[in-house]
This record gives structure tokens, C-alpha cells and sequence, in this order.
């Protein structure tokens, strides 16, 4: 065992030397040419438009297609406030009291079938982002809240005009997802893009196999110059675990863009030494523990913050990372970032005390009050493992300290959906994932349903969203933070919504050949593969 | 005057000399009846035997190689492996038994009735029965939990409906030889009801084929909920169940930490030999063919 356990610690080490050695590697002259091949660790996506989807599978096989208006810069993507220009020439400055933002595009940018790209065609898009005609799908007109309109007063020019000035509103128009689509197909037909491709980013598309593979080919006229330095990419649909790992052991593939468990890692890492190099980041994802509070006793606060406070969060945070993709206990904000509470307020809060024992012997009295002692019920969750499983075993652990006996239904994803949505679930394993760290519209998860379409509390509280307004439009940071802790406190402590569980770690294994591609904290971002080049 | 049944000699055998007899005649099947009896006291006495809760998570004790501590190791959440296991028995014996009793019963009624009532209900039911047996058992199982859902009762269910109509079609050609025979025409003519005629007339006579199927369907119903627990369609977590185990560390540990998948694999196969060997010898032992051997 000890020698096991050396040979593994020798592989982390070599790992470490070579992600350190990966460093000055991305600062090496990039060499042209190559295929990529990469893993996206799931079945085919609904369909290939980005603007109707949220899943990362649509994103993992389309994004290298397209262009976005701004982008997270590639060079930096772990910052949440370092954007740069996709096709605007120069990210501008606010006027209007911050409330209009002016946009010069690009001039000569081509789609891949040759006609150009104009204002017109990024203020469209984002027309449909925003407002979408009737009968037309936008799943993040929700995150666009506060625009207005969008106009193109010329060819170059495109004018976002705000209902009023917040700090998310950059953040949101980052969305990877917002594909720059053809004003004349959208308006033609805005389902097209569901089915075919056409964009004007740095791969032209090749083919795509429903479930199989989607290929890519250089775009010879793209407009970042230099860029991209593949030949092409091929990815292929693996949504087993095992799959992928035996891939990138082969090296058949030289990655995914998702992330791994710690087991995975430290599999190939021992197997491969430096032949694989090892990125990891926090992960702007968080798995939450949602009561519906349209079923008994789930509409009585007190049995909701006796769930909250039988789980150990800074005992099952560290232990859970062992094996799962989870990390850091945080409340409802991305933890570090600036409006994130800290260690000391999070504990004031029910589920994140530091004394188990004493939260535990509380969470019995509440149950006693509420008639609900060992209340038996049925934890709904989605049929993926990591972490989502994970975090149920651990949960069900933690509940029967309290004397709660609960029993698990797992659902494929389409069944889960409609479970959440059709309200037939007592307490369900959720996510919240996002893509670029912008709080501000990251916590809106919890609001109710009538406000956000993907909550599924099953509770309306105006109360809620008033806290939330006035922190949205809060322009002062200190003060908007303060805000954002009445929010927090309000959802988490005070009705506690939602039990929070620790958020997610990101661990991508890729081979060390790969350069160029860094790590962010979302599998949704730095996806167009421009910049990343084969060391071969 | 001295009967002649006087100067018969008795032979009654106890039940102690007839098992004996068994196992000097069938060591493989007596083999066979002691991982069955093993598995069905670790069932029965899980909270008496299992060092652990099967469910309590160990943070202190993650994939734990087999020790004095964890004769079994423990899984990634620290569970005792070898409590898992043993409360797992009581999970595959409770589908298992159920299962092959629910669906074998129901095949032996089916089956008897088709045989003694002939004519259109017994095509129908056999065409019925057809269908039902042109699926392989565990794509029948998959269909039911699909359309029903995983949980205990769902998994039962979907065991017992692909047992029925293997039951019903090999009690129905014992049951045919019989209807043929003087006794069940007497009790026709001497006005039984039908009911009557197949419960104590019948049934009786087909009891022997039907027995060995049972042995083996109870091993083939702890192969499906193994099968389905497997492919995440069985009970779920944190229940304890062999299948489930596998599922949960079979891939993902298969190279740091093997008895995670290992010992749950070998409760499954070790069971199913053990009903397999037990119900082949049970055969011979019934069967008067084989018996003079």
C-alpha cells in the first residue's frame, strides 16, 4: 500500500512539474497544425443552437463555430472582470449614467459561407437574446433583465440601451452562449440553427454525427490574426466516465472540457506521469438541496431549517473532495468572489455552524414543534454521478442524524426535468451552474418561479424579490454587497429556500501536448479552441 | 392370521439420514445448500453480524484497503464493505424469494390451468405466454422498471413477470401428462369443481419440476436485481445492494481500490453457484430416473 500510495505521489508530483512547466509553454511560439480530438461527456445535445440551449453539450460541440460579441479573456479566464473584444473593436465605456453601451464591430469579418458580418447581424442576435419573437426559445432572456433595446444605428455600430445601470450587465453580455447568428436566417427561420451550423468563428464546420462526433476545419479568414493554430478538431460524445479516461490514456483523445472526479485523475496521472498535465479551479457550480413547499411538511420553515442544519458542511466539504467534484462550502455566491460572504458570516447562518452537535440537537426540537420527527421522505435526483450522487449518499447520511429516514429516486435527465417542473418531488438534488462568475445574476436561481422559470420551490415570496431589486440596482459596491448578504440571509437562513452543499471543483486532465487552453471557473467558457495549439 | 403389510419392514427415514443421504449422494449440491444457508442467515441476522451500519458514512476510513478493522475494506464514503454486503443479502434474497415464489406461483397456476382447460384458453394463454418469452429476462425487466420506475417493489415486479411464463410453459407440459391419467377423470365425473381439480389434484403432481425451477429462478432473480442495480435502474443508494456496490466502485476504483468492486462481485456469484449447484442436485435427488443412478 505504501508503495502504492509513493507511486501516486510521485505521479501528482510529476503532474505539478509538468502543469508548472505548462506555464512558460503558453508563452512558446505556438506551432500550426494538428487535430485536436477532445471527449464531450454526454449524449447528443438537444440540438446545436446556443441560444435555445443551456447545456454544455450544445456548447462543447458548437462554440468553436462561432463569434460572440465580448468574450472572457482566453489569456485570463479566471478572472470575472477581464473581458475582451470577439467582435467589437474596443470595449467601451458607459454613458448615459452608465445606462447606454456603444459598440464599434469589426469590419471584414466573414461567415463561413462568405457573406459579411455586420452590426446589423450582432444587433439582431441579441434582439432575439433579449425579446424573442413569439414562438421563438431564448434561454437566457432571464439574465437580460435590465436591456431595453439593442440597436444598430450603422453597419459598425451596435447600442445596447439599459432600463438601468448595473454592474451585471458586461458580465452577462460575456455569455458564451451568445452565438453571433445571419439576421437574414433568424428572421427567415429562427429554428434553423438548431439543426445546422453556420457561424463565423474559427472553425468552419465539418460534420456531425448525431451522438457520434462533430468535426471542425480551420477557418482560413478569421479575424483574429494568427488564430486558430489547428488544422481542425474532432470531438466525440462519451458520457461514460470510463470512456473518457480510457480515451485520453490511449490518447485517442487529448482531453474534455468538463472536468473529472479526483479518482480519474489520479488514475491517469499515475499512469502517464507528464504526459498528461493537471488544471484545476474552483466551479461556478453548486449542487442545492430544493424542498418543494407546495408538499407537506416541506411549507413549514421549521422542518426546511432542520434539514439545513443537520449537514456537516465543513466536515463533508473536505471529505466529499476526495472523491467527488465538490470543494468549498459557500452560500448562494460564487465563494471568492468579492460579494461572497465570508467563512464568518456564513456561519451565522442556519446549516453553516461550526458545532454539528448543537445544530443537530436543534434541528430534533424543530422537527419535534413541527410533528415531523422522523419524518420519512423521497430525495429526488438526476441520474449522473458525479457529483450529483455523491452528494445524495452524503446527504442521506446526514439527515438520519436527525432521525429522518430518506430514500432516493434517481431519474434519467428528461424524467428529473419533468419531475421538477410538474412539482411531483419532495426535496430534489438541483444544480445552479453558470458561466461567467457574475453574482448578480448567478443568485437569481433562488427567486421564485414567476420571476426565474428554473426555480422549483414551489414558493412565491415578494418579500424575496423586492431584497433582490434593490440589490441589482444598487450601484454603490459596499452597499450592494450588504444587499446581497439581506438576500442571502432572507433566502438561506430566514425561509431557507434551498440547502446549499459545497460547490463544485473543476480537474481537467489533458494531455500535455495540448497548449494554449487555460482553465476558467465554468465548463461553459474559453471554448473556441482559437488559441490552443498542438505541441507534437 | 399375520396381515402381510405386518411383515413389511418400515421404511421410514428420519429427516437427519435423508439430509445425510443427500450430501453423501450430492456434495456439489450440499456445496451449493451452504452458501445458500450462509447468505440467508447473513440476511436474516444482518444487524446482528454486519460490524457497522451498511449506510453510515466514515470520512476517517475512505477506501480503505481489508484490515482487522474492515475484513473487507471500506467504499469511498468509508462504508464497511463487509456490512454492506451482508445487509446486500437480505436485499437480494427479499427480490430474489419474492420474485421466483410471486412469478413461479403465478406460472404454476397458469400453467396447470392452460393444461387441464386446453382447447382455446390454453392457445391464448400460450401465445400470451409466447410473447412474454420472445424477451430475453433482463430487456423485460429493463421494460418494467422504464415504464414503473426503480424502488424494491418495481424491481420485484420487474423480475417476476419474465419468470411467470418460463414457469407456466414447463409446469403446463408436466401438467399435460397428467390431465391424461384415470384419477383426474374420476374426480371430473365424481362432479369437482375445477378449482378443486387443479389445487389438489394436479398441483401436487408437478410440485418436483416445479421446485427445481423455483431454486433457479431465485438465483436468476438475484442476477437481475444485480443486473438492474447495476445499471443504476435497481434500488438506489444508499441501500445497501450487490449490483448497486458494483456500480458505485467498480469503474472509478478499479485501479486504486479494487475490493471496492471485487467482494460485492463475488457475493453475487458465490449466491448465484450456490442456487445453481443446489437446484441441479435437488433435480437429481427428486427425479426417480436419475435417483437410481
Amino acid at each position: 500500500m505504501k508503495t502504492h500510495l509513493r507511486g501516486l505521489a510521485a505521479g501528482l508530483s510529476m503532474a505539478v512539474a509538468a502543469a508548472l512547466a505548462a506555464t512558460p509553454a503558453s508563452a512558446q511560439t505556438p506551432k500550426r497544425g494538428g487535430t485536436l480530438t477532445y471527449m464531450i461527456p454526454a449524449d447528443a445535445p438537444p440540438s446545436l443552437d446556443g441560444h435555445k440551449e443551456n447545456t454544455f453539450a450544445t456548447l462543447h460541440a458548437t462554440a468553436p463555430f462561432y463569434s460572440t460579441l465580448i468574450a472572457i479573456n482566453p489569456e485570463n479566464p479566471s478572472s470575472s472582470t477581464d473581458f475582451v473584444c470577439d467582435l467589437c473593436t474596443e470595449m467601451p465605456k458607459p454613458t448615459d449614467d452608465g445606462k447606454t453601451y456603444t459598440f464599434k464591430i469589426r469590419k471584414g469579418v466573414k461567415f463561413h459561407d462568405g457573406t459579411p458580418l455586420t452590426a446589423a447581424d450582432v444587433a439582431r442576435t441579441w434582439q432575439y437574446i433579449v425579446n424573442p419573437p413569439k414562438g421563438v426559445s431564448s434561454a437566457r432572456e432571464a439574465y437580460m433583465v435590465m436591456v431595453d433595446k439593442v440597436e444598430n444605428p450603422d453597419d459598425e455600430t451596435v447600442v445596447f440601451k439599459l432600463k438601468f445601470a448595473t454592474s451585471a450587465f458586461v458580465p452577462a453580455l460575456a455569455d458564451p452562449f451568445a452565438y453571433i447568428y445571419k439576421k437574414d436566417i433568424l428572421e427567415k427561420d429562427p429554428a434553423w440553427y438548431e439543426k445546422n451550423v453556420l457561424g463565423s468563428g474559427p472553425f468552419k464546420f465539418s460534420s456531425y454525427e448525431i451522438g457520434q462526433s462533430i468535426k471542425g476545419v480551420r477557418n482560413p479568414d478569421y479575424y483574429h490574426e494568427g488564430q486558430p493554430y489547428l488544422d481542425g478538431f474532432n470531438a466525440i460524445f462519451a458520457a461514460k466516465q470510463s470512456v473518457r479516461v480510457d480515451a485520453i490514456r490511449a490518447d485517442r483523445a487529448a482531453t474534455e472540457f468538463r472536468g473529472m472526479p479526483p479518482s480519474a485523475r489520479d488514475e491517469l496521472v499515475k499512469e502517464l506521469g507528464d504526459k498528461v498535465t493537471v488544471q484545476t479551479s474552483d466551479w461556478n457550480c453548486v449542487n442545492l438541496l430544493t424542498p418543494n413547499q407546495k408538499k407537506k411538511p416541506f411549507d413549514d420553515v421549521r422542518v426546511r431549517r432542520a434539514l439545513a442544519l443537520a449537514i456537516d458542511q465543513w466536515k463533508g466539504a473536505p471529505a466529499l473532495s476526495k472523491i467527488a467534484t465538490v470543494h468549498t462550502v459557500g452560500g448562494l455566491v460564487f465563494p471568492g468572489s468579492p460579494l461572497a460572504a465570508t467563512k464568518e458570516e456564513l456561519t451565522k447562518m442556519a446549516g453553516f455552524g461550526t458545532d454539528i452537535e448543537k445544530a443537530r440537537a436543534e434541528a430534533r426540537k424543530l422537527l419535534k414543534e413541527a410533528g415531523a420527527e422522523g419524518l420519512k421522505f423521497e430525495l429526488m435526483n438526476r441520474n449522473v454521478d458525479q457529483p450529483y450522487k455523491f452528494i445524495a449518499t452524503w446527504a442521506i447520511d446526514e439527515w438520519s442524524k436527525i432521525g429522518l429516514k430518506v430514500t432516493q429516486r434517481v431519474l434519467p435527465t428528461g424524467p428529473f426535468y419533468e419531475g421538477l417542473r410538474a412539482g411531483t418531488f419532495e426535496v430534489a438534488v438541483e444544480f445552479n451552474c453558470q458561466n461567467l462568475v457574475n453574482p448578480l445574476l448567478d443568485v437569481a436561481k433562488v427567486l421564485p418561479r414567476s420571476v426565474y422559470p428554473e426555480n422549483y420551490g414551489g414558493y412565491e415570496d415578494p418579500k424575496l424579490i423586492e431584497l433582490y431589486n434593490a440589490m441589482l440596482r444598487e450601484p454603490d459596491p459596499a452597499r450592494q454587497r450588504e444587499k446581497m448578504r439581506a438576500f442571502e440571509t432572507y433566502a438561506l437562513d430566514t425561509q431557507v429556500d434551498t440547502i446549499m452543499t459545497p460547490w463544485w471543483s473543476r480537474i481537467i486532465v489533458h494531455r500535455s501536448y495540448m497548449k494554449g487552453w487555460k482553465i476558467s471557473p465554468s465548463h461553459y467558457l474559453n471554448l473556441n479552441l482559437a488559441n490552443v495549439w498542438l505541441d507534437k | 392370521m399375520t396381515a402381510v403389510t405386518d411383515d413389511l419392514p418400515v421404511r421410514r427415514r428420519s429427516w437427519l439420514a435423508a439430509s445425510l443421504r443427500f450430501a453423501r449422494r450430492q456434495p456439489l449440491g450440499t456445496f451449493g445448500l451452504v452458501i445458500v444457508v450462509i447468505a440467508a442467515i447473513a440476511g436474516l441476522s444482518a444487524e446482528w453480524i454486519a460490524p457497522y451500519s451498511p449506510t453510515a458514512n466514515d470520512f476517517a476510513a475512505m477506501t480503505e484497503p481489508p484490515s482487522a478493522a474492515h475484513w473487507l475494506g471500506t467504499d469511498q464514503f468509508g462504508r464497511d464493505l463487509l456490512s454492506r454486503i451482508v445487509y446486500g443479502a437480505r436485499t437480494a434474497l427479499i427480490i430474489g424469494f419474492v420474485s421466483a415464489f410471486v412469478g413461479g406461483f403465478l406460472g404454476l397456476v397458469l400453467g396447470v390451468a392452460s393444461a387441464y382447460f386446453g382447447g382455446w384458453i390454453d392457445d391464448v394463454l400460450q401465445r400470451v405466454m409466447d410473447i412474454l418469452m420472445a424477451f430475453p429476462l433482463i430487456i423485460m425487466a429493463l421494460a418494467v422498471v422504464a415504464i414503473f420506475g426503480t424502488g424494491v417493489q418495481n424491481v420485484i415486479a420487474a423480475i417476476t413477470v419474465p419468470l411467470v411464463p418460463r414457469c407456466a410453459r414447463v409446469v403446463r407440459s408436466s401438467a399435460l401428462s397428467i390431465r391424461e391419467v384415470p384419477y383426474i377423470d374420476a374426480a371430473r365425473t365424481s362432479g369437482f369443481s375445477h378449482a378443486r381439480i387443479i389445487l389438489r389434484h394436479m398441483v401436487p403432481n408437478v410440485v418436483a419440476p416445479f421446485l427445481i425451477m423455483l431454486t433457479a429462478f431465485v438465483g436468476q432473480a438475484i442476477l437481475a436485481e444485480a443486473s438492474l442495480s447495476y445499471l443504476g435502474l435497481g434500488v438506489q443508494e444508499p441501500t445497501p445492494a450487490w449490483g448497486l456496490m458494483l456500480q458505485g466502485g467498480a469503474e472509478e476504483y478499479a485501479s486504486t481500490a479494487p475490493w471496492i468492486a471485487i467482494f460485492p462481485g463475488l457475493a453475487i456469484a458465490l449466491t448465484v453457484f450456490g442456487f445453481s449447484l443446489f437446484g441441479d442436485a435437488l433435480r437429481d435427488a427428486i427425479d426417480p430416473k436419475m435417483r437410481e443412478r
